[in-house]
Parts: structure tokens; sequence; C-alpha cells
């Protein structure tokens, strides 16, 4: 641990002194996510959800491993065993709702997280790293979101993965063998749904490993607050354990408590009627959508109408829907201001707020049909999209007079526990010792 | 140079995808004809049945007049391949009742002397069998249409539950301006409007119920509806009483969860430098 005032794990039992010399695992925990990690004493709820991203993985795992015992990777069977598992199975209903409201809450964790990274600057200088790792596990999570949703083999899952595989033949000259070579076939089949099995049973441990990067390259600079400003002392931070494990505890049971509300009583308002229609290749459904959490991203693949610069739009769609994902890669060089925390940051916290809403608009998009007036919408949010993050950023990190910082994560709980909304009003050093 | 283009970069890249977008946004449309189909198009008619809600049950009697429903009018043309003769427990049937309504479904089996194809009655154990051997039977027996399986209807489509209901009880007559193609049938409840199925409850008494209730054409669509809610979601009423105990449970360990984090917090948070409490 890189602060000096860290507490140090000292084994007291013989048995605790035997295990420490040999394999230290419970140092380890201790300096993880025990005692022995300082953490800013200023985080708030949004800081919640990186622990509830990991449980929710967690969930996912053990509730897919279960599945995975009574479910048939065979385009005759698939759908039948899913049936099965609600039907015969002991608690089986529970485990697949669990499992499929379960893939939506850890998508709705993880971009709460990945907001909160946005907005409190946490890409930035010394936790690059940090983010690229939260970035491939982002990645790694809609590839096994996706392959899935395809195991129901019911019609979405199909016609899903027909139209999410296709766009890879917009590739110019190698685009059409990619696509039979990745489906192991010419169209969704026995053999896409043994791979897409096989990969998604892999996924989750790779997701698992990349996590424990994601975590240690956080337990190196150390976690960033809402401040934003750097640790200055022992007197900016709180052990982890009690006091984060405390707060996560209330925060987890509150997460759980939202998620059995979901899994009880609305276990498929998220999910989409026709997939309890059996895959059907010679019936398309009217109105083919991917997952909610999708949405955005389907919403700026269909933007691209017109041929444009001799590119087709097809393919100028299926560029633009990567790019919308790998330019977040490059957010700690797109936003250079020196200022972490959106707080004092005016200009950025404007266009952030923007940004929401224009994610949440693309996400609306995303789940209408192709037609106006969505399709217009979905362009004008798909361009502010591109605009905001390599345009708008670049310009105002530079352009941008940020307010006064307050000088050390202390001074800025003393402001804000005196005064709420002290620190946003920008009147921080006008006030050092505010009246409480 | 290098660094030139790094900063250059951004804007270059950002400026072609949003003037790939603005050129399709400024794009004249074509004119949109309306479509006739959407606007005939409705939702499905607000029906409520005793599974709805928190505390949802299923109502046995109302099952069984539906398995009722199911088995003389439905299963002439549906199939309920997932529902299995056992389940029928659920709905109160004993197991020799099961056992009788079992027997009354032929299903497929091997002649054990000659190997030929040939039929059994069915078992407890056995899926609903048929009514068609194969999707080709099924359609050239229905003008080329296929009477889809019933099993997970009411899952199967937006708002299922009342969907079933509506468009059980929805058959009208067509608009004048509206053309009806020959063996079809208009049907406002109905995504394409027109639909294949002729009106399958046509008439009050069109079922005998043995429990005494009227069988209005309303209350059989009703008791149909409800019965396959059961065969779309057997699982309906452990789910709900599950879940209950579930967030009880939750919600205690969450207050408790509160009460120790403020507690564990209250030497740092809640206090200022000086030690006074702050307002927070």
């Amino acid at each position: 641990m890189s602060f000096p005032w860290a507490k140090h794990y000292e084994p007291t039992t013989d048995v605790g002194k035997w295990i420490d010399s040999r394999l230290p695992l419970p140092r380890l925990i201790y300096d993880s996510v025990g005692a022995g990690y300082p953490v800013p004493k200023n985080l708030n709820y949004w800081y919640n959800f990186g622990v509830l991203a990991g449980v929710a993985l967690v969930v996912q795992i053990i509730t897919g491993i279960i599945l995975a015992m009574h479910y048939a990777p065979n385009t005759g069977l698939a759908f039948n065993s899913v049936e099965h598992i609600m039907r015969d199975v002991n608690s089986g209903w529970m485990l697949r709702y669990m499992h499929a409201v379960g893939a939506s809450f850890f998508f709705v964790v993880v971009y709460l997280h990945i907001f909160r990274g946005l907005y409190y600057g946490s890409y930035k200088p010394p936790r690059e790293v940090l983010w690229l790792l939260g970035m491939v596990i982002y990645l790694l999570m809609m590839a096994t979101g996706f392959m899935g949703y395809v195991l129901v083999w019911g019609q979405m899952s199909f016609w899903g993965a027909t139209v999410i595989t296709n766009l890879f033949s917009a590739i110019p000259v190698v685009g059409d063998a990619i696509h039979t070579w990745l489906l192991g076939g010419f169209s969704p089949d026995n053999a896409t749904l043994n791979r897409f099995f096989s990969l998604h049973y892999l996924l989750p441990f790779v997701i698992f490993g990349v996590v424990i990067l994601h975590v240690w390259a956080l337990h190196i600079p150390g976690s960033n607050n809402p401040a934003g400003v750097d640790i200055k002392g022992p007197q900016d931070t709180v052990p982890f354990h009690p006091y984060y494990t405390a707060k996560d505890f209330f925060g987890l049971g509150v997460y759980f408590t939202l998620f059995a509300i979901v899994v009880f009583y609305l276990p498929n308002s998220l999910g989409e009627p026709d997939n309890y229609i059996v895959a059907n290749p010679l019936s398309t459904p009217a109105h083919i959508v991917p997952e909610w959490y999708y949405w955005p991203f389907y919403a700026i693949l269909r933007a691209f109408t017109v041929n444009f610069l001799w590119v087709p739009a097809k393919l100028w769609g299926v560029l633009a829907m990567f790019s919308a994902i790998l330019l977040l890669f490059f957010l700690p060089w797109l936003d250079r201001s020196p200022v972490r925390s959106n707080t004092y940051r005016p200009l950025s916290k404007l266009f952030f707020w923007v940004l929401v809403v224009d994610c949440l608009i693309l996400g609306l998009c995303g789940g209408k049909p192709a037609e106006e007036p969505w399709l217009r919408i979905s362009q004008f949010a798909s361009a502010y999209y591109f605009a905001h993050f390599l345009i708008i950023m670049p310009i105002i990190s530079r352009i941008e007079r940020p307010l006064p910082l307050p000088k050390s994560i202390s001074e800025a709980v003393l402001i804000s526990a005196g005064h709420t909304g002290a620190a946003a009003s920008g009147t921080l050093n006008a006030a050092p010792q505010p009246a409480a | 140079m290098g660094r030139l283009i790094a900063i250059l970069a951004p804007f270059a890249i950002g400026g072609v995808f949003c003037l790939a977008l603005l050129v399709g946004a400024l794009m004249p449309r074509d004119a949109v004809t309306p479509d006739a189909t959407k606007a005939l198009h409705i939702e499905a008619k607000d029906v409520h049945f005793k599974s709805d809600g928190v505390f949802g049950t299923f109502d046995k009697a109302q099952l069984q007049r539906g398995f009722q429903v199911y088995r003389e009018v439905c299963a002439a043309c549906h199939s309920l391949h997932f529902v299995a003769f056992r389940d029928l427990s659920a709905l109160g049937f004993s197991p020799a009742e099961i056992k009788a309504i079992a027997k009354t479904n032929d299903q497929p089996s091997v002649d054990e002397k000659t190997g030929d194809a040939a039929t059994r009655p069915g078992l407890p154990s056995d899926h609903f069998y048929g009514p068609y051997a194969n999707e080709v039977a099924a359609r050239a027996a229905n003008n080329n249409a296929l009477p889809p399986d019933l099993s997970l209807m009411t899952k199967a489509r937006e708002h299922g539950n009342r969907y079933v209901y509506s468009l059980l009880t929805g058959y009208a007559n067509a608009p004048t301006d509206w053309k009806v193609p020959t063996g079809l049938h208009f049907n406002p409840y109905f995504k394409s409007i027109n639909i294949a199925m002729p009106a399958p409850l046509t008439s009050d008494g069109q079922v005998e119920y043995a429990d005494g209730t009227k069988p209005t054409v309303d209350q059989m669509a009703k008791d149909v509806s409800a019965f396959l809610i059961w065969t779309a979601e057997p699982k309906l009423v452990e789910r709900h009483r599950t879940g209950f105990g579930a967030v009880i449970f939750l919600l205690i360990m969450t207050g408790l969860g509160y009460l120790s984090y403020r507690r564990v917090w209250a030497e740092i948070k809640y206090k200022t430098k000086k030690g006074e409490v702050a307002s927070a």
C-alpha cells in the first residue's frame, strides 16, 4: 500500500503466523478490503457501485453455473431445456430469473459506475490504467451478455444474433468470410449456439480476472473522491474496514432489495415477449431489438442512413458503433484538464449532464422501431455523442477556468458538512471556516 | 508534428462522424403512407385476474374451468407441449383424475412386436401431445395457417394475460374500407388485424361447467386466459410467496445495515473538526 499510515497486518495467533509466512492470503484481504486500505473519507453513495458490480458478477457466475447444469446447447433442445429449468428444476425459475434480471442489474450498476467515473474524473492521472481495465471489463460484459441472450434460442435470440453478427459482413473485402467464420455457418445455427455457450461460460471468468487487475490498479493510487483532490495525509482517510464495509453492506442491502422486487414481481419486465417464442429462421419478428443495455449503441448503428464519402451507410453505422465504445478508452487523453471533479468545473459539469440526457435519448431511440421521428432524433443525439467526446471535451479542458479547489479532502468535508452546496456554488475559499 | 496530429485527430474523427450524421438527419424523408393496420390495432383490454399483483394467486376452480375450455375448444387446433399431465395436480385434480385425463391423450409410440409406429394411452408423466403430428399436418388442416402452441402464450405477447382475453372477445365486423381476405377474420386486437383463427368462443353455453358457473363467452374467455397464465408461469404463486419473504428479510437487513453504518461513521461524518455535531 502506498500510504505510509496504512495499518499493517499482524497475525496474533500461531496458526495466523504460520499461514502468513507461507501464503499470506489473510494479509492480502486485510490490505485490499480490510483495515489496511486507507480510503478517502468523503466518498458518497455513488462510490458504492464498484462493490455492487463485483457482487453482481458473482451472482451471475453462481446462478449461471447451476443453470448450465440443466441447459442443453443444441438448437433442437435449447428452448425446451430453458422451459425445463422454469418448470421442473427445483427453484429453477428463481435461478433463471435471477440470471436474466441479474444481467440487467449488472449493466445498470456498471453504467452508474462509469458515469460516476466520468463526473468525478476518475479516469485521469494516475488512474488511466484503472479506467482502461474498466473499459475492457465493459466490452467483455457486452460480448458475454449478447451471447447469453442467444442461448435462450427464442425468436429475439435468433434474430438479434442474426442482426449483430451481420454487422461484421459490412467490413470491406473480408467481411463475409469473417461473418461465416464467426458463426460457423451462413446464419446462426447449431455451430453458433455451441460456440456461444462455450464462450458465454468462459468470458465471465475472464471478466473476473480483469476485475482482479482492476482492483489491483485501484489499490496503487487509491480511490478517487468527490472532491477530486489528492490524499494529503491520514486525516483525509479512513480504513476500508469497518467504515466502507459498513457502508457497502448497507448499499448491498438496498441493491438486493430492488433486485428481489424485480426478480419476484416483474421478472419479465426487462425482456422481450418474442423471446418466449422458439427461434424460427423462417419467420422474422416485426421489430428486432437487442437487450435494453445495448440500445444507445444500437441507435448509433442505425443512425447512419446515407452513403457518405464513398463509404456505405451500413459500414458507417458499424464503424460508429464500435468507435462509440472504443473512444471511451481514449478519455484520459481527450480530457486534459488537471481538475478531476466536475464539482469544480462549471462548464464541464453542464456538458456532463447534457451527455447523460443524450445517452438516455439514444437508449430510448434504440428501443424504438427505425422510423420517424426516432430516426432523426437518434441522428442528432449520435452527433452530439461524438461531438461531446471528440470535440467539446478537448476544447473545454483547454478553455475552462475551474473553481478554486479545496486544499484537502478534510477541508472539503468540513465545508460541505457546514454548508451543503457551498462547494458547488464556489464560495470555498471565501469561507475558510464556515459557521458549523 | 506527431503532437499536432494527436491534437487534431479527435476533431477530425468527431467532425466526420457528425457530418455523416447531420447529412443523414437533414436529408428529406420520403412521404410515409400511414399504416392502416396500426391505425386499426387496439391495445389489450383492461381485465384483471386473481394472479395479478404482489399477492396474486391462482383460483383453482377457475383454472379447472379454463382447462375444460382448452380441452373442449382450443385443443382442437392448439398444442400445449410444455405442460405435463402431472402438472395438473396444481389445478386441484387428484392423482386418479390426472391418470384418467392422461389416458384420453394418445401418445406416439412403437409397436412392441413389429416396431411399427403406433400409439399408446398417455401417462401422468407425459406432456400433452397433439393435436397434430407436426407443422406440415397443422398447416394442411388449417388453410396453411399454423395454430401456435399455447403453453407460453401469455408471456409471448405484449400484455399477454389481457391479450388472450381481448383476442378471444375481440372479434368484430370489419369497417367498410378494410378488406378481409377470404379465410381470414377481423380482430383489431391481433397485431396484423386479419387473423386466420375464426372466433373460437361464439355462444354462451358452448361448454358446460360442472361447478354451476354461467358459461358466457366473457366468462369462458376469462377462464381460459387464467388457465393459460398458469401454463405459462406455473410457479407464479411460489414466486410471489418467496418474494414476499425475501423482500421483508432484505428490508430488515438493510435497515439494520443502515443503523450500523450510521453508528460506525458517527465519530467521523457527523462531527466537524472542533467536535461539534454538524447539521448534516
